[in-house]
């Protein structure tokens, strides 16, 4: 068999660059993880068209529904303005939510331990995981917001603003993969990640402002929506994409400090799984 | 104790889970530039101890240093000097040869301007050049193992250590794995640890062997020095059975036949 010698350069060239210092790595594990998650999504855009389909009928079927019936009062906003946004941060929590499966798979197929043995702290893995969420949550995002503004949902043309919504959606999607890793590293196992992750999506979906104002909540629907990150992250997309009054700073500051607990909390029980 | 010679030294190691002992007071040195082999049924311990040199488990007891730099305090610089493939099959599937590779070389950071060459050289040191493009859930279990070993020599290791590279495979693939290994070391002069329960490959390939039963080195030599110091025109299996008065088949626990027969099937 005749092939090029393997030109590889001689053993120990690689040797540690003084100036990679960790500040450094994060953003380029960062990078390295979206832009695999990039490339997965571009092979196989399956998943991008059967995840367009639940948010599609939420907005046809019930923010169609509910519009004519005017039974939640949203102000001047039509509902399904006011709705756009709310679905748009349950496709995303759907995302992430399940994303810990990821991690159990990379696990079971040594993709862990290997990744692992590189030179990536387990925060920078955690983070790149968790952005990498929020860069397939992107992609859903541009469906359900393109399907938003053909069923004639009137959205901002400011492009600071739509910068703004690409920081909120990938914060919010960082915090809730966090959150599925967390609970991967606890529950160890596939089925148990999926039961678990069935059972918390509702509640924290319902729990929040997606689909009503916190105002029609009773008391203690009210507290859980305050605790609940996605209410913040609603808030934060309808203000920047139609324009109601919102909290913006309140908004990003929760989100940035759930993410980095949900980061913390994910990095720390990562070591399960290699074990 | 920080002698260059040595890319591994463990001294003292040990490592249980719970009151299961996998790796117990285990002293080896690897010298610079073998090939070493770690033999031992599965459950012998051999996949904790590789664990435990890659940093990926905190040593219960003990020590170890790869290259003179210590393990526990070292870890990110170790790393710098290990490529390391697992047991189980590790290329993603869902991307192609070269995007598979393409990503452990942002993970050591391969400069960005030598990215694509070096992606290039590895790929074509492992045959895969004209398969790159293709994903590699399409490729064969040979071809699978040797994008892995490319995603190991991305970083140009010093030290390569194989969990069971050969696992699974048929024998020409076997072949095809080793020769690769092979070529790269003799080009580069890399030190290679490998764990196999494959006796004959061990036999062939490596320099010095560490028989392991246990969890703990029974007999540890060059294969002719352990051959011959059983009796004249013995098999390394014949030796491994003296050593540990045990069958090869029938050890492991429902864990380690899990993950080899996963292996397998994956493969298949």
């Amino acid at each position: 068999m005749t092939h090029a010698a393997p030109a590889v350069p001689p053993a120990g060239s690689a040797d540690v660059p003084p100036a990679w210092t960790t500040w450094r790595l994060l953003p380029a594990r960062v990078v390295a993880m979206c832009i695999v998650e990039l490339q997965k999504i571009r092979h196989d855009r399956t998943e991008l068209y059967t995840r367009a389909i639940q948010p599609a009928l939420w907005l046809l079927i019930f923010g169609e529904t509910f519009s004519r019936l005017r039974a939640i009062p949203t102000g001047k906003v039509p509902y399904l303005d006011y709705l756009a946004p709310g679905i748009l941060a349950q496709s995303t929590l759907f995302i992430a939510i399940f994303y810990g499966i990821q991690i159990i798979w990379d696990r079971d197929a040594g993709v862990l331990a290997k990744l692992l043995v590189t030179p990536t702290p387990r925060a920078a893995l955690i983070t790149g995981k968790a952005f990498a969420a929020g860069t397939r949550a992107l992609t859903q995002a541009v469906a359900i917001l393109v399907l938003s503004a053909i069923l004639g949902v009137t959205l901002t043309l400011n492009p600071l603003r739509w910068l703004g919504v690409i920081v909120i959606v990938m914060l919010g999607t960082a915090f809730f993969s966090c959150l599925s890793m967390t609970i991967a590293g606890l529950a160890m196992s596939r089925d148990r990640l999926m039961g678990i992750g069935q059972a918390i999506t509702m509640p924290l979906f319902f729990g929040s402002n997606a689909l009503y104002p916190v105002d029609l909540m009773p008391t203690w629907l009210r507290v859980i929506s305050h605790v609940n990150p996605l209410s913040y992250e609603v808030d934060a997309l309808r203000h920047l994409l139609i324009g109601t009054p919102g909290h913006l700073l309140l908004d990003f500051g929760v989100l940035v400090v759930a993410a980095a607990a949900g980061i913390t909390a994910a990095s720390a029980l990562l070591g399960r799984l290699v074990r | 104790m920080s002698d260059e010679k040595y890319a591994v030294v463990c001294r003292g190691l040990r490592h249980a889970f719970g009151s299961a002992v996998a790796v117990d007071d285990i002293d080896l040195d690897v010298v610079e530039g073998e090939i070493f082999g770690l033999l031992g049924p599965n459950g012998a311990g051999k996949t904790t101890t590789i664990r435990l040199i890659t940093t990926l488990l905190p040593a219960g007891a003990g020590m170890v240093e790869v290259f003179g730099l210590d393990v526990a305090s070292h870890r990110m610089a170790v790393r710098r000097t290990i490529g390391y493939l697992p047991q189980q099959l590790s290329a993603d599937g869902s991307l192609t040869g070269r995007e598979n590779v393409e990503l452990f070389a942002r993970l050591f950071d391969v400069p960005r301007g030598e990215r694509r060459e070096r992606v290039r050289e590895v790929l074509a040191a492992v045959g895969l050049e004209e398969a790159a493009e293709r994903r590699a859930q399409t490729y064969s279990g040979g071809m699978i193992r040797r994008l892995e070993l490319a995603q190991a020599l991305i970083s140009s290791p010093r030290l390569l250590i194989l969990d069971e590279p050969t696992i699974g495979l048929d024998p020409v693939a076997r072949d095809g794995v080793w020769e690769r290994i092979q070529e790269v070391r003799r080009a580069t002069g890399m030190t290679v640890l490998v764990t196999t329960h494959y006796m004959d490959e061990a036999d062939q390939y490596c320099n010095r062997i560490a028989l392991m039963h246990r969890g703990r080195i029974r007999a540890l030599g060059t294969p002719d020095e352990l051959k011959s110091g059983l009796e004249p025109g013995a098999t390394l299996e014949e030796v491994f059975r003296a050593y540990t008065g045990d069958q090869l088949e029938e050890s492991g626990d429902f864990r380690d036949a899990r993950r080899t027969r996963r292996t397998a099937s994956r493969l298949g």
